[in-house]
């Protein structure tokens, strides 16, 4: 086999250049990386044969990090620095735990006072936050890929629950770009599933995708059309999943255990651990089998063995199958549809193996569910044909996928209420205005809290970011006009400016620094995982300018042999002299003088790229297309 | 941003009436993401990027406005240069303020009653009177061209929508 060659990340390969990307399903219970190979999706496998990672990270004793089935196998003997299901507390303060005295992890609070930071985990190798401990899982599996494929990767797509919020998704980024891995977008679970499904089987119509994960649950409503993947409304249950059908496992047990043992000292977190382990071993056996023995010894000499039947299961974990119908009605309620117009109902996520789940799905959309893809890998499998297209790879199925926001988005306003401005559901990219005005006399600043949710209070809805739009010049009450726009790109990502009309001061903020990690801590993390004879702070950044001096070059350059024409001869000169000017500097060593001239070729082309968007947009519309023609 | 001050009905090819193709509505509005979406430009110069989420935000913001009748309304309205939301437009007929004190009794009490079905009823009661309105809207629109009665209907269109938005809500917390 021919080597294939490889760019450098960001570079823009020439078209005949396969360019290394992949998909990877970060998920609570187990993860996946898969790519496009040879037109089709593919898990990618270590090096036993085994496609799933276990989502869990063991800090050792001598200072390594072990990740997957090995970490897995000790969770019981060393639970305090073995991590499962690190997901559930992504972009999660302490607070947010509600089940801590069940996880046997030894909690920290972030390091402010204020009560929304990202918690902390206390292990033998150190505090660690949910986005490092989920950064090692991404590295595994960053490895695991360029092994596989002899190269280095251009980029990744990252799925994420749809139901995730701002900074949930912030914090999934966070690790990427702490793995070293570069984010071709943050794509919805349920989406890339249904990209999987809908290619697989030639779908076209209106698609259910009703996954349960370990931790999370999504439903999306999608409407497929020759390739484009609408969705048409998302709703969900971030803190709702498979590890909830085991713990309920493991509280019966404890029940049981407790009924018959007079004095029954509180669990060891090995114990805890466990039971957790026996109680999802329980529960993926009786998806095939009428009763599970469960059996075991605790640290204490307490005999465990206690016997669960298929309709016991149904009977304990009925009320969290009915929990999901709540926001499948939801979903079905904002996409204004009835269940008569579905045309197939698909099941992702392991979870969706439990029978009574099933039954239930059926009951609820009259129809049987479809399973012919494996529900743990249809995510990956999705997310890998995507990333197989934005990194510019030439693709058979010309797929556009047309996202929404999950929660509504808004502001406080006086009496801690919510305006809404931006609507769940709303498409992506999405931006909004909205103006506001002062409320006393004179006032000079004003404070802004963004927020997150679908209630009425300030209190009942997640809070984002807060930030203050300063110097607005003194007047009457009510004479200010502060317009502040919500822009949420297609990661889902939202940034927020505002702007004072008369004096044109302004503010803006990517909704992050009061949640989640700071830009130094991030570097910190950066730095802490490279070797430090490996990172010449210096060399990277001139082999960063000149990677994107070469890439604006080349699709100038491009452009001006396509749509030259669409600007003036003094206009096409200026941005030819840029280029001459930016081609030159490239070969100096100053790092900072070539982002300046690339910075400057920018602002030539300003007009010329607008021209060109425009223009592409026309000949879209105006092209004939039979097929469209009958739609 | 000179993508913003586009007119909504020249984005998508269609003439400037209340009156849609729904379908060329929905197939242009896929063909111009197909052209604009973020997705087509991962790799491309910042300047492309930025234009291609401008683009992409005005189809996306141009569809939802386009795709529901009310908002529909209120932008023909607003290309005439009136704002039908505006305070100083607040007259609307007798028997549409007593309807619409109705409407708002029934919503509150099918809340307390926690009455699902009731709720239910009251939507598709609404829905049959917007339809009536979308009607009279048409003709008034693109017959008549006669603007004033254009906006006393589409107040009482976008006032149904709000109710319809409360109801929904009503529902999803009973739930």
């Amino acid at each position: 086999m021919a080597l294939l060659q490889i760019s450098e990340p960001g570079m823009s390969a020439a078209p005949h250049q396969h360019r290394l990307a992949v998909g990877i399903d970060l998920g609570t219970t187990n993860s996946l990386v898969a790519t496009v190979r040879s037109s089709m999706s593919t898990v990618l496998q270590d090096d036993h044969g085994h496609s799933l990672l276990p989502s869990v990270v063991r800090y050792m004793p001598n200072g390594d990090v072990v990740v997957g089935h090995e970490a897995q196998a000790q969770q019981s003997t060393d639970p305090v620095n073995t991590i499962v299901s690190v997901k559930r507390f992504m972009g999660r303060s302490l607070n947010d735990i509600t089940d801590k005295a069940h996880i046997p992890y030894r909690f920290v609070d972030g390091k402010d006072a204020e009560a929304t930071r990202t918690l902390q985990i206390q292990t033998r190798a150190g505090l660690k936050t949910p986005v490092e401990i989920s950064a090692e899982i991404l590295k595994t599996l960053k490895a695991r890929a360029e092994k596989s494929l002899g190269g280095e990767l251009v980029g990744a797509v990252i799925t994420v629950p749809a139901y995730f919020d701002d900074a949930q998704r912030q914090a999934t980024k966070d690790a990427a770009r702490i793995a070293g891995i570069n984010v071709l977008r943050l794509l919805n679970e349920p989406t890339a599933a249904a990209v999987a499904y809908g290619l697989d089987n030639a779908a076209e119509g209106t698609f259910v995708i009703y996954d349960l994960g370990g931790g999370t649950f999504d439903v999306s409503i999608l409407r497929l059309s020759k390739g484009v993947f609408e969705v048409l409304a998302t709703n969900g249950d971030s803190a709702l999943g498979g590890d909830d059908f085991d713990h309920r496992i493991y509280c019966w047990v404890l029940d049981k255990v407790r009924e018959s043992s007079t004095n029954f000292a509180p669990l060891s977190e090995e114990d805890t651990r466990l039971l957790l382990t026996k109680a999802r071993q329980a529960k993926e056996w009786l998806t095939d089998n009428f009763e599970a023995q469960i059996v075991c010894r605790l640290s204490n000499g307490t005999l465990v063995d206690v016997a669960l039947t298929a309709p016991q299961l149904v009977e304990i974990t009925q009320h969290l199958v009915t929990k999901t119908l709540t926001p499948t009605r939801k979903a079905m309620r904002d996409a204004n549809l009835s269940i008569e117009v579905i045309d197939g109902v698909v099941l992702v996520g392991g979870a969706t193996r439990m029978p009574h789940l099933r039954h239930a799905v059926q009951d609820y959309f009259k129809q049987e569910p479809l399973t012919n893809l494996d529900p743990d890998k249809v995510v990956a499998l999705g997310a890998a044909i995507q990333a197989n297209m934005l990194a510019g790879n030439k693709n058979d199925d010309d797929l556009l996928l047309l996202d929404v926001t999950p929660l509504s988005l808004g502001l406080e306003t006086m009496g801690g209420l919510v305006e809404k401005v931006i609507h769940r559901n709303s498409t992506l990219p999405i931006a909004r205005a909205q103006e506001f005005t002062t409320y006393k006399d004179g006032q000079t600043a004003m404070s802004i809290h963004v927020v997150q949710g679908e209630r009425e209070l300030v209190s009942d809805c997640r809070s984002l970011a807060r930030f203050e739009l300063r110097g607005i010049p003194p007047m009457a009450a009510g004479a200010a006009r502060i317009r502040v726009t919500f822009t949420v790109d297609a990661d889902g990502l939202l940034s927020v400016s505002a702007r004072e009309q008369s004096t044109g001061i302004e503010s803006h903020i990517a909704v992050k620094p009061s949640y989640g990690l700071s830009e130094d801590e991030i570097t910190d993390m950066l730095k802490a995982s490279f070797n430090s004879a490996e990172i010449d702070k210096k060399a990277r950044m001139l082999a960063e300018a000149r990677v994107s001096a070469g890439a604006i070059i080349s699709s100038v350059t491009a452009a001006l042999t396509v749509d030259g024409n669409l600007i003036s001869d003094a206009e096409k000169q200026l941005i030819e002299s840029e280029i001459q000017r930016l081609q030159l500097l490239t070969a100096t060593e100053d790092a900072t003088a070539i982002h300046n001239a690339v910075d400057a070729l920018n602002h030539a082309t300003e007009a010329f790229a607008a021209a060109r968007m425009n223009a592409s947009v026309s000949r879209a519309l105006s092209g004939k297309n039979l097929e469209d023609i009958h739609l | 941003m000179q993508t913003v001050q586009t007119n909504y009905f020249q984005l998508f090819g269609l003439p400037e009436q209340f009156e849609i193709d729904t379908q060329s509505l929905e197939v242009n509005f896929r063909k111009i993401q197909s052209a604009s979406h973020p997705d087509r430009f991962v790799s491309a110069t910042a300047d492309e990027r930025l234009q291609s989420m401008q683009m992409a935000t005005t189809a996306n913001e141009a569809y939802s406005m386009l795709k529901n009748p009310a908002t529909r309304a209120k932008y023909l309205l607003e290309l005439q240069g009136i704002n039908a939301i505006a305070d100083t437009n607040t007259a609307m007929p007798m028997n549409f303020l007593m309807q619409q004190m109705e409407w708002r009794e029934q919503l509150e009490d099918a809340k307390a009653a926690k009455d699902i079905p009731a709720l239910e009823q009251l939507m598709t009661e609404l829905q049959a009177e917007s339809k009536s309105i979308q009607a009279d809207l048409a003709k008034l629109f693109d017959t008549k061209k006669d603007y004033p009665s254009a906006t006393d209907a589409a107040r009482k269109l976008i006032f149904i929508d709000k109710v319809c938005a409360d109801i929904h809500q009503a529902i999803e917390q009973l739930e």
